[in-house]
């Protein structure tokens, strides 16, 4: 076990007895299925990020609400710490299991409850995946627009308790933006209803406080998001540069020029090789980089956006222009990017995939210093780019079998993150903190945000038993991190004793 | 950009925060005071925001700007539109000197709120003087950001009651291309299926009223879809200062004796039977009812439809905002204690509890 996923480095978490809960499990909800052998704990040891594997005390897997309120109650009762798991998807280790703790797997809450057309809302259980929304509201030219790139398997409480993004948040928003209401268990098995039915509620904004909150605050047992009629039409242009600096400054150009793309993305010629190679999008394959710029909306609006977002191309310095000729060519264009995890995946037996944040105008200065990191770690770096929003998904190559790569790999994703604080960004933009980035967390607040953060978990669960070592750093993990980096010419908690 | 006004003050903001929590003395944080007729009533110290002013970074390609709380929302808006850039959520003013503090403490947004959402959705980032009395920044400059939790949107709509705003960070977007408003004569019950109807399609709908007697639109967005939607929908135009001042609340309805309510439901609810006059705005999820009808019978009305009410009229009732539910509350309470333990921040502003 290293610092990052040592789920005692927050103190040593109080022994559980095992077959006590067990036993009361059983005989309170005979029915409950619950796993607690090796081999069936094995699965549910890592979420998408499987470099963390940790196997959980037990795993439960509840098919009723009143079975989660009766898991809740007892583990609160009982001081068991309690980690909410969706489809496992998140690549932050969100909901990597504790040693001595529940997994609470929500995956059989899987019903679609009620479209509304009239109202463009959406019902669903938890466990519903992401993609099925949007199946599910197809036959009234509907959409949930948040599409994070794992949406055929991610489940929607899962993207709440992320708050996960996607190709077209730039245009869109992330999933905070196309909620209106979400249904919550608390610690100790409390229901509350957070939003309505309406555009808003009475008090203050719990929706967007737990939204993103990465099941520290609450369990969700319900979310009712918002639907959006089906963009008329999609176009999609593809752009060639001779260099990175060049491409980004084509994408302030289309915003100056006042236009919002649905998808801008960019893709580096690692990248660009890479998905050449797995999907054969037709992908220049010499260029630096390229751009993907796709307009959506109704018919005429699509076609004269195209025409201005070519001028601005052009007059940028687009080396080679393509606009998809049909629906087939533009699904090309996009599969290339979507994949483009798993093409990279190709080059490499392993890969680290880091999801920092940036303001736009920074892209040409830090893609240049994470060449430079690249070559001073002596690990390859393919970057991905969600352009319009910011969002980059540099991918560290690695090899695990070769001892001490897995920790240069981390080490370099480090570096990669408090960059991105360092020019005004964030260390995540849409995979969250989870166990991963949880020391970078550390960079980007001081002890005191740090603070408020406890204190607002404390006003929901006092004890600290929803995924604890998540999210939010102790105060003494920052310490001990922080005694390895200096911070603008200063140790990031000067008050706190050194060890 | 610059004003010659324009000055960081946090620092005696901050002295004067340290003070109120050493003295235990409540603050009733006020910029303009445009919005001070919702809520209750606050007794305290005036904090007043207002030297605290200016834009602190504004760059139109990055969608992103970042200003001081006291700075005028005029002023604002007119550095936006000089780059044909706007706030999407259009948040009334309520008055000529109305501050950012204020739009973000009350979280109000305008006729385009159904649409392109509401001042939470574009908030980014806040700096917060906190209930520990520390200056501190939430979120940032960047469109997403999942580090931490939101206290940023948590901050959007809360009243001051857990914290004075310094500073924010917006999303900005740029103003369509072509705005056209039209008017059809049409009835409510009518138009609230129209609207739903339209809701499913992509028209370029970006503002939906009716006042009683026609349905008011405003299509926003490229020449092509604008016109077309035009040409299929028919209809008188309309002056666009309409929108201002359904915002602003100049129309006529709302000169009327009665109190004023404001009505949140889901957009599809039929007309409500309540007694007065109704105005539906928001394609029918916000509602301005001007009734004497008792606090209790609206709410109830409201209630059984999944919405909530608030009382616009100053004064007139001890709970302007719609009730929690005794779980929703304790969770408040837990929150405000924990953010603000000497309960100095509008203490009752929101709620009588808070």
């Amino acid at each position: 076990m290293n610092i990052l996923y040592d789920e005692q480095v927050d103190g040593v978490r109080p022994d559980v007895d095992r077959a006590a809960l067990l036993q009361a499990l059983h005989s309170q909800w005979p029915s409950l299925e619950v796993l607690h052998q090796q081999e069936e704990l094995k699965p549910y040891e890592c979420d998408g990020l499987s470099a963390y594997r940790t196997t959980p005390l037990m795993v439960v897997l509840p098919r009723h609400i009143d079975e989660v309120q009766g898991v809740l109650r007892l583990c609160h009762e009982r001081r068991v710490p309690v980690v909410a798991r969706g489809a496992g998807t998140g690549l932050s280790g969100g909901a990597l299991p504790l040693e001595k703790g529940v997994l609470l797997v929500m995956a059989r809450f899987n019903q679609i409850l009620h479209i509304d057309p009239a109202a463009r809302t959406a019902r669903v259980q938890p466990g519903v995946r992401n993609l099925a929304i949007s199946q599910a509201a197809a036959p009234f030219g509907l959409y949930y627009a948040p599409d994070p790139s794992s949406q055929i398997a991610c489940s929607i409480g899962g993207n709440v308790a992320e708050n996960a993004g996607g190709v077209h948040c730039l245009k869109y928003g992330l999933t905070v933006h196309n909620l209106l209401k979400v249904e919550i268990l608390t610690v100790d098995g409390e229901r509350l209803t957070l939003g309505s039915s309406a555009l808003d509620a009475p008090g203050f904004d719990l929706l967007a406080l737990f939204t993103g909150s990465e099941g520290m605050l609450g369990v969700i047992t319900e979310v009712t998001v918002k639907l959006l009629p089906r963009p008329q039409t999609a176009k999609v242009l593809l752009a060639a540069f001779d260099s990175v600096a060049k491409a980004g400054r084509a994408v302030g150009d289309i915003i100056a020029a006042g236009i919002i793309p649905g998808g801008l993305e960019m893709m580096d010629n690692l990248a660009i090789r890479a998905a050449e190679d797995f999907i054969h999008a037709g992908y220049p394959v010499d260029a630096e980089a390229i751009l993907l710029c796709e307009l959506d909306g109704v018919e005429a609006d699509v076609h004269d956006e195209c025409n201005r977002v070519r001028q601005v191309l052009e007059q940028a310095g687009a080396t080679e222009l393509r606009q998809a000729r049909d629906e087939a060519e533009r699904v090309r264009f996009w599969a290339g990017r979507k994949n483009a995890f798993p093409a990279v995946g190709r080059l490499s037996p392993d890969y680290y995939c880091m999801d920092g944040t940036i303001p736009r105008r920074e892209l040409p200065g830090v893609l240049q210093a994470i060449a430079q990191l690249s070559a001073d770690y002596g690990l390859r770096v393919a970057n991905v780019f969600h352009a319009g929003d910011g969002n980059m998904h540099p991918l560290i190559l690695f090899d695990a079998n070769q001892p001490g790569e897995l920790a240069r790999a981390e080490a370099l994703g480090g570096k990669i993150l408090e960059l991105c604080v360092k020019v005004g960004g964030s260390i995540t933009g849409e995979h969250g903190v989870g166990r991963e980035k949880i020391n970078q967390m550390c960079v980007q607040f001081n002890s005191d945000e740090l603070t408020v953060f406890h204190a607002v978990k404390a006003a929901f669960d006092p004890g600290g038993l929803l995924n604890p070592g998540k999210n939010i750093p102790t105060l003494h993990r920052c310490a001990e991190f922080g005694a390895m980096h200096v911070h603008g010419g200063q140790l990031p908690f000067p008050e706190l004793e050194r060890f | 950009m610059g004003h010659p006004q324009d000055f960081d003050d946090s620092a005696a903001l901050l002295e004067q925060v340290s003070q109120a929590l050493e003295d235990a003395t409540p603050l009733r944080i006020q910029g303009a005071n445009s919005k001070a007729f919702l809520g209750r009533i606050v007794a305290g110290e005036i904090l007043d925001t207002r030297t605290h002013r200016g834009i602190v970074s504004y760059d139109p390609t990055e969608l992103v700007v970042t200003a001081r709380c006291g700075t005028p929302l005029a002023e604002l808006l007119e550095v936006l539109d000089a780059a044909r850039q706007m706030l999407p959520c259009e948040p009334p003013a309520f008055a000529d000197d109305a501050t950012l503090g204020g739009m973000i403490a009350s979280g109000l947004s305008g006729p385009r709120r159904p649409w392109a959402g509401s001042v939470r959705d574009f908030v980014l980032g806040t700096r917060v003087i906190t209930g520990h009395g520390k200056h501190l920044r939430f979120g940032g400059e960047v469109m997403k950001n999942v580090a931490g939790y939101d206290l940023s949107r948590l901050m959007v709509g809360s009243y001051g009651a857990l914290g004075v705003l310094t500073e924010v960070s917006l999303k900005v977007l740029p103003k369509p291309r072509q705005s056209l408003s039209i008017s059809l004569e049409i009835g409510s019950e009518r138009a609230l299926q129209r609207l739903a109807e339209w809701g499913q399609q992509p028209l370029p709908i970006s503002a939906a009223c009716h006042d009683g007697e026609r349905l008011h639109l405003r299509l926003e967005g490229g020449e092509g879809s604008v016109a077309a939607a035009h040409e299929r929908l028919g209809g008188e135009r309309l002056e666009a200062s309409y929108w201002a001042d359904l915002n602003e609340q100049r129309l006529s309805f709302f000169d009327q004796d009665q109190p004023l309510w404001r009505l949140s439901v889901a957009p599809n609810t039929p007309p409500l039977a309540l007694p007065g006059r109704q105005l539906i705005d928001w394609g029918g999820a916000q509602r301005w009812l001007k009734s004497a009808a008792e606090a209790a019978f609206i709410r109830k009305v409201v209630e059984e439809v999944g919405g909530h009410a608030t009382c616009y009229s100053h004064g007139l009732s001890d709970e302007p905002f719609h009730p929690l539910s005794p779980a929703l509350l304790f969770y408040h309470q837990n929150l405000k204690r924990q953010l603000d333990p000497r309960g100095i921040f509008n203490p009752g502003r929101l709620y009588a509890e808070l």
